[in-house]
């Protein structure tokens, strides 16, 4: 396939990095206001409960100090970004429906197809709304709610209101509180009771503008012993200046339910991404995050799970992969608040030209947890002596009957194996590129199919050079 | 992913070097080679050529060189040849990286196998089967496959092993099958075997010495590396050289495989440093006069002569 980079000649090394001209129908001036936030609400027509609700959070959202205990944010200037664009009059429920500009980008983007070959249901966001939408009927006869989040608030408000904003109060961190207050699109997932969703649903992200902030709000009910499997993915064009993401993902999974949430960020090199993603997770109900960190400029992300009904588990399984000038800040926490809950957490990251990744995790078991487990796993590569990597492990155990396991492993690409792969013929670049996917395997093989394709080939992209490559690889000290 | 049938039924055959020298038996010339590790000279000099359709033996106890030897060929980042040369079909080995080298047609079966979570053995064989061969003309799966599993049948190998990662939890005896399975797929010109046998029970001795005896032929070179004479009983060897200190320090023909095993290395030692007259003429074809001389600073010829004369006597023995 012809990349669609060197068709525009923006070779820069981030495959999605076209962009469009922007023609919006509705476009708010750069910056942040109470009137900004007030005219999102009107040109949504929301219920006045949701106008309050966002003019609060911005009172937070402005109280708020920036954290200062991660990544360096000292880079991002808030009244530079436009805080919403609607690119279209309406929503497509087929893609003929969608504007034509956009539907290229999709089709770019290899969505179409994609929905074609093996999803039950697709949305597609770019700027703040979602221009398409589509999910089968099945599920729709089943009971199964899928739609953005704006339509959600307007037709489905008695299952919206009681959970909107209770699992990721706007009052939890500052970029929460700003999603809270700007928010606009992002999916609405709900799976009555005993449905099992066997196909997944994916809803995928496009920020198109330039110096546009996408805050998309996500939430997903999983009713008792339901189960669904949402898949999300996120691209945006390269400019020179930043961008800004900052999503709040609700999840709330009652008895028995099972949700799987499979993110792959893929985001150019100057997207700020703050995201807060929680779960809360009911009586032998199971969370699972699998979530991919590859672009960005800096990610600060720790997808967390809420274990509080007896016998919850959750795993959060991600990698991180940080090249030159990225800072991967992400991690995972668990809250055991119940007797007999399980965690697992697995963490992959990658520093290399340069590149940057934590891992900030935290461990936390409640009174009366009695007979909970946490099994943590960090595992890091570092390919060269500009990269870096730490890990922020905190464990707060307040009950004596848990058990916790905590392992953390650096290392560089192992001589060793690099030597056996190459004394097999197979050329360094290659041997490399090898081990690294086999050291990201564990979270590979929990893709669909389709993704763990693309994601190999992200992986070799990204370890040529990653993002804007010029020099020379040099990820061992080998020499042959 | 979409495979053309075509893809999938061409390639029949496996994946040999696309040796520029085909059709001339393949030819190893070791000079002088002298190998350090952390600024310590391992190998002080050490002289062997090795010829197409022949197996040697290199013996000697533990800590003498011998995988020093096999890994420094090979290319290993730890050692640093400091002086001497290896020739490969008259290509210089030495200035090739170490997966060029591969390409060329050397195999090193090694003694500690690298384990690769996450990649698939069979993954992996294939990759390696294909950096053989044009980039544009990958092997077909199918052909792939069915070769792959003939060879791992005829090691008694479980085929849950091409799905399994790379050595990953195998045990000692399964590495070394399955570093026999690669020494059958990619089918090299010179092989080299460290101590392939270590490790082994008695079933899987005799599938690897199976194997290792089936890739016997005039275009295969084989230098087997091993601390016992165990595996020698069941691959017939043509030359024997006996490593001691970093050099080679006697060889000869089979026949110096009873002899070590009867009498220890600790008579070879002896043999070399007290009566290396005797020992060259009536124990084998050489000795090394020089193996125990302090300093180990003779020039090559004087450093090697058991080498030299392996070499002097070799028509007559490849003849056999």
């Amino acid at each position: 396939m012809a990349s669609p980079l060197s068709e525009l000649g923006l070779d820069q090394g981030y495959r999605y990095g076209f962009r469009d001209p922007e023609k919006p129908v509705v476009r708010t001036r750069p910056g942040l206001s109470r009137e900004i936030v007030e005219e999102i609400s009107a040109v949504k027509g929301e219920p006045a409960w949701m106008r309050d609700f966002r003019l609060h959070a911005l009172e937070i959202f402005l109280k708020k100090p920036m954290p200062t205990w991660g990544a360096d944010l000292s880079g991002l200037d808030f009244s530079r970004i436009t805080y919403y664009i609607k690119p279209s009059e309406r929503q497509g429920k087929t893609w003929d429906e969608v504007p034509e500009n956009i539907k290229l980008t999709f089709e770019r983007l290899g969505i179409p197809q994609a929905e074609r070959k093996f999803l039950a249901g697709v949305s597609a966001q770019y700027e703040s709304e979602v221009v398409y939408h589509h999910m089968q009927e099945e599920l729709a006869r089943e009971g199964v709610i899928f739609c953005d989040m704006d339509t959600a608030v307007r037709e489905y408000p008695d299952l919206v209101r009681p959970y909107f904003g209770t699992v990721v109060p706007p009052g939890d961190n500052k970029f929460a509180a700003l999603n809270s207050a700007v928010w606009s699109g992002g999916s609405f997932l709900y799976v009555p009771r005993g449905v099992k969703a066997t196909t997944p649903l994916q809803a995928y992200f496009r920020i198109n503008a330039q110096n546009m902030g996408q805050f998309e709000r996500t939430l997903i009910i999983a009713e008792e012993d339901s189960s669904a499997h949402y898949i999300e993915g996120c691209t945006a064009p390269l400019y020179s200046t930043d961008s800004l993401h900052a999503a709040v993902v609700e999840i709330i999974v009652k008895r028995g339910g099972h949700i799987r949430y499979t993110t792959i960020q893929n985001w150019a090199p100057n997207i700020y991404n703050l995201v807060t993603k929680r779960s809360l997770v009911y009586e032998d109900g199971l969370m699972e995050w699998v979530d991919g960190n590859i672009g960005s400029k800096v990610t600060m992300k720790y997808p967390a799970i809420y274990l509080m009904g007896q016998g919850a588990r959750g795993t959060v399984l991600s990698i991180a992969v940080a090249g030159r000038g990225q800072h991967q800040d992400a991690g995972a926490k668990v809250i055991h608040a119940a007797p007999h809950t399980y965690s697992r957490i697995v963490s992959k990251s990658i520093s290399h030209h340069g590149g940057r990744t934590t891992y900030r995790g935290l461990a936390h078991f409640s009174p009366g947890a009695v007979g909970s487990k946490s099994n943590i796993k960090c595992d890091t590569l570092i390919f060269d002596p500009e990269s870096r990597s730490d890990t922020v492990p905190r464990s707060e155990v307040l009950e004596k009957q848990v058990v916790m396991e905590h392992e953390a492993t650096v290392s560089k690409v192992n001589e060793e194996q690099l030597f056996y792969l190459m004394s097999r013929g197979i050329p360094e670049e290659e041997a490399v590129r090898m081990i690294v996917m086999g050291f990201i395997e564990p979270f590979t093989r929990e893709l669909p199919m389709e993704y763990a394709v693309e994601m190999n080939r992200l992986m070799k992209f990204e370890m040529e050079g990653g993002p804007g490559h010029v020099d020379e690889r040099r990820p061992t000290r080998l020499r042959c | 992913m979409s495979i053309s049938s075509e893809a999938l039924l061409k390639d029949q055959e496996g994946g040999g070097p696309d040796s520029e020298a085909a059709g001339m038996p393949p030819e190893l010339i070791i000079k002088d080679l002298r190998v350090a590790s952390k600024g310590v000279e391992i190998l002080h000099g050490v002289s062997l050529t090795v010829r197409g359709g022949e197996v040697h033996a290199i013996m000697g106890p533990n800590g003498t060189g011998k995988s020093t030897l096999a890994a420094a060929i090979m290319g290993h980042p730890h050692y640093t040849v400091t002086g001497g040369s290896v020739l490969l079909d008259g290509q210089d080995l030495l200035a090739m990286k170490v997966d060029e080298r591969a390409r060329r047609g050397l195999f090193l079966a090694m003694q500690y196998p690298s384990e690769i979570p996450g990649v698939r053995n069979a993954d992996f064989l294939r990759a390696a089967v294909n950096a053989r061969r044009p980039a544009d003309q990958p092997i077909g799966v199918l052909a792939f496959h069915r070769q792959m599993e003939q060879a791992m049948q005829r090691l008694e190998m479980d085929p849950r092993f091409a799905e399994r990662y790379v050595n990953d939890g195998f045990s000692g005896g399964e590495k070394k099958r399955n570093e026999a399975l690669q020494l059958s797929l990619l089918r090299p010109r010179v092989a080299i075997l460290d101590e392939i046998d270590s490790g082994l029970d008695v079933d899987a001795l005799r599938d690897v010495a199976t194997t290792i005896q089936e890739q016997r032929r005039p275009d295969l070179a084989i230098i087997v590396i091993t601390h016992y004479q165990r595996i020698l009983q069941y691959i017939p060897v043509d030359f024997v050289h006996v490593m001691m200190d970093g050099r080679i320090v006697l060889s000869g023909g089979p026949e110096l495989v009873g002899q070590v095993e009867a009498r220890g290395y600790e008579w070879v030692r002896q043999a070399v440093a007290l009566e290396p007259d005797k020992a060259q003429s009536g124990v084998a074809d050489a000795v090394a006069a020089d193996a125990l001389a302090p300093g180990g600073r003779q020039d090559a010829a004087a450093a090697n002569p058991h080498a030299q004369q392996a070499e002097a006597d070799r028509p007559k023995e490849a003849g056999r």
